[in-house]
């Protein structure tokens, strides 16, 4: 146990020092678009760690996950609308917003198990996505420009490319330093305890609903952050941010990196979005080579990325 | 005789026409342990789901030290002193030997709404764990998986986990189901070594375990309390017996 806590700080460590590594090195070989598309990759690989927490941690398969991106994302969004662009105001309020509609849906779906809280997590998602396509005064289908990024203590400096990417890397880092911390506490025991056992964490004194209750606000408030950053990185918010498909490539992410790690969602959103990059390049249909490698990742490397980085597979 | 602990009052429970539990009263009094036999299909384990929660009875009442516990949730019975093993072992495989016991500690020793403190570093949950653990031979196991435990091993880690909560009232639905010869002698010796602190309610098919073991004896057969008393009064009664046809030698 403690050996894979280390083992997670210091993956967490390089991998963090390799993406605060990235713009000068980008700036030197004259890719600085890197810096722009490396920003996108780690908000991302927040929203993979929020999904990590309830799914790795607690066999929670949410399959609408891209909702709270969304909501986190509409909440800058329609603040900027309304003339607020102060992010020390609007990041919170994403959050809280983000957190608020998983408190109310996760309170339904947590009541079911399995496939039902996939086919609820997923219908409570594609209700956002149908809210926000008819948000007529938002954009509706079209989505919503954002005429700028949210300031800090009425400062513009996220609008400068590095800050930006900075800013996103100290958000990373802290939501995983605060994950990791939640994973190890008593709260992250009882977490997977009623992922190893329901019945037997109920019969030990656990109230299995209301932790998992709250894990999901936790994970779904996160993922408002990585929303808040999203619509900010491409000052714009529209309802695809919310689709499904979204939802099922943040699964991806999780499950490619290795679920129940926190380092293997940041290493699979990475993986993914580079593939996603490359395979794009060689052909507009590269879905059609993506399914196939990721169909035989899942049935021979379970465990994803980071088996690689364990001296034995994960067995059960 | 001191007052009983656990006391079912008029319990009922139907699955459709087949009634499973049949106006059963049992009351089982501190610090003894009180065994309930009875052939297959005579719903001891329904029983007991009804008192852990798992099941809940259609009519009568289920009292534990003094409060109806009749309708309350799994959770909050545990916290009431109510702990208990399962027929099919019961643990968290994935979690070392060690931290099965330290979590079921943990539920019983504040809330778990903490969010930032590293729980390995509760050194009380760890030797709280330990302490359990000692109790019932399992200590040079601690740091193994649980899933890696043998049958034997899994069953007294079922019981680490419940004396681990505190309780007052031990449920124990066939800790010997499934173990070997050596492993029922090693179980028996270990709630043998809890007889007098917790009060015990134990269904067992084992007789040699439940004769040496139990204080009283109830006998349930198609729902329904057919005898009750001592082991040596139990095995003279004539429709015990009956009940048991062809299992007599067992007696």
């Amino acid at each position: 146990m403690s050996e894979n806590l280390t083992r997670g700080w210091v993956i967490a460590a390089v991998l963090l020092l390799a993406f605060a590594a990235l713009p000068p090195l980008a700036e030197a070989t004259g890719h600085s678009y890197l810096t722009v598309v490396a920003s996108r990759v780690m908000i991302y690989a927040i929203a993979a760690l929020s999904l990590d927490l309830i799914l790795g941690y607690g066999a929670m398969v949410s399959f609408g996950h891209a909702a709270f991106i969304g909501i986190g994302a509409y909440a800058v969004g329609i603040s900027a609308e309304h003339g607020l662009w102060e992010g020390t105001l609007t990041f919170p309020l994403a959050m809280a917003a983000a957190g608020l509609f998983a408190l109310v849906t996760g309170a339904i779906s947590l009541r079911t198990r399995g496939v039902y809280f996939i086919m609820i997590t997923l219908a409570f998602g594609q209700m956002a996505y149908y809210t926000a396509s008819s948000l007529s005064a938002y954009g509706g289908d079209d989505g919503l420009t954002i005429w700028g990024r949210s300031e800090l203590f009425a400062s513009p400096l996220l609008e400068n490319e590095w800050s930006f990417y900075f800013f996103v890397l100290a958000c990373l880092s802290l939501c995983w330093w605060f994950a990791s911390r939640v994973v190890g506490s008593r709260f992250g025991r009882v977490i997977a305890g009623v992922r190893e056992n329901r019945a037997r964490m109920a019969a030990i004194g656990f109230d299995p609903y209301r932790h998992q209750l709250v894990a999901y606000v936790i994970s779904g408030m996160i993922a408002g952050l990585a929303g808040a950053l999203l619509a900010n990185h491409s000052e714009f918010v529209s309802p695809a941010y919310m689709s499904w498909q979204r939802s099922g490539d943040l699964i991806i992410m999780v499950v490619l990196g290795g679920m129940g790690t926190l380092y293997g969602a940041v290493l699979g959103a990475v993986a993914y979005l580079a593939l996603e990059d490359v395979l794009a390049g060689f052909t507009e249909h590269w879905r059609v080579i993506f399914g196939p490698l990721l169909i035989l990742i899942v049935l021979y490397a379970r465990g994803g990325i980071a088996r690689a980085f364990r001296g034995e597979g994960r067995d059960g | 005789m001191a007052d009983p602990v656990l006391e079912l009052k008029g319990l009922k429970k139907s699955y459709g026409a087949l009634t499973v539990t049949d106006d059963v009263d049992l009351a089982v009094r501190a610090g003894v342990i009180h065994a309930v036999i009875g052939p297959n299909g005579a719903g001891k384990t329904t029983l007991i789901n009804q008192i852990g929660g798992q099941v809940t009875p259609d009519d009568g009442d289920i009292v534990l030290d003094g409060r109806a516990v009749t309708a309350m949730p799994v959770h909050a019975r545990s916290h009431l002193g109510l702990a208990r093993s399962f027929q099919i072992t019961n643990i968290l495989p994935g979690f070392s030997t060690l931290d099965n016991v330290a979590v079921a500690a943990q539920a019983h020793a504040g809330h778990s709404f903490r969010f930032f403190r590293p729980v390995a570093r509760e050194t009380n949950l760890r030797d709280r764990a330990m302490t359990c653990l000692e109790t019932v031979g399992l200590t040079d196991r601690a740091s193994i998986r649980a899933g890696a435990l043998s049958h034997g091993e899994k069953r007294q880690l079922e019981i680490a986990m419940a004396l681990a909560t505190d309780p007052k009232v031990l449920l124990l639905d066939e800790p010997m189901a499934g173990t070997t010869h050596e492993e029922t002698a090693r179980l028996t010796e270990t709630l043998e070594g809890l007889r007098g602190r917790y009060t015990i309610l134990l269904v067992e098919h084992d007789m040699t375990a439940v004769f040496a073991l139990a204080d009283t004896i109830s006998v349930l057969v198609y729902g329904r309390v057919i005898a009750e008393g001592k082991p040596e009064a139990i095995r003279a009664d004539p429709e015990v017996r009956s009940a048991y046809l062809g299992e007599e030698e067992i007696l």
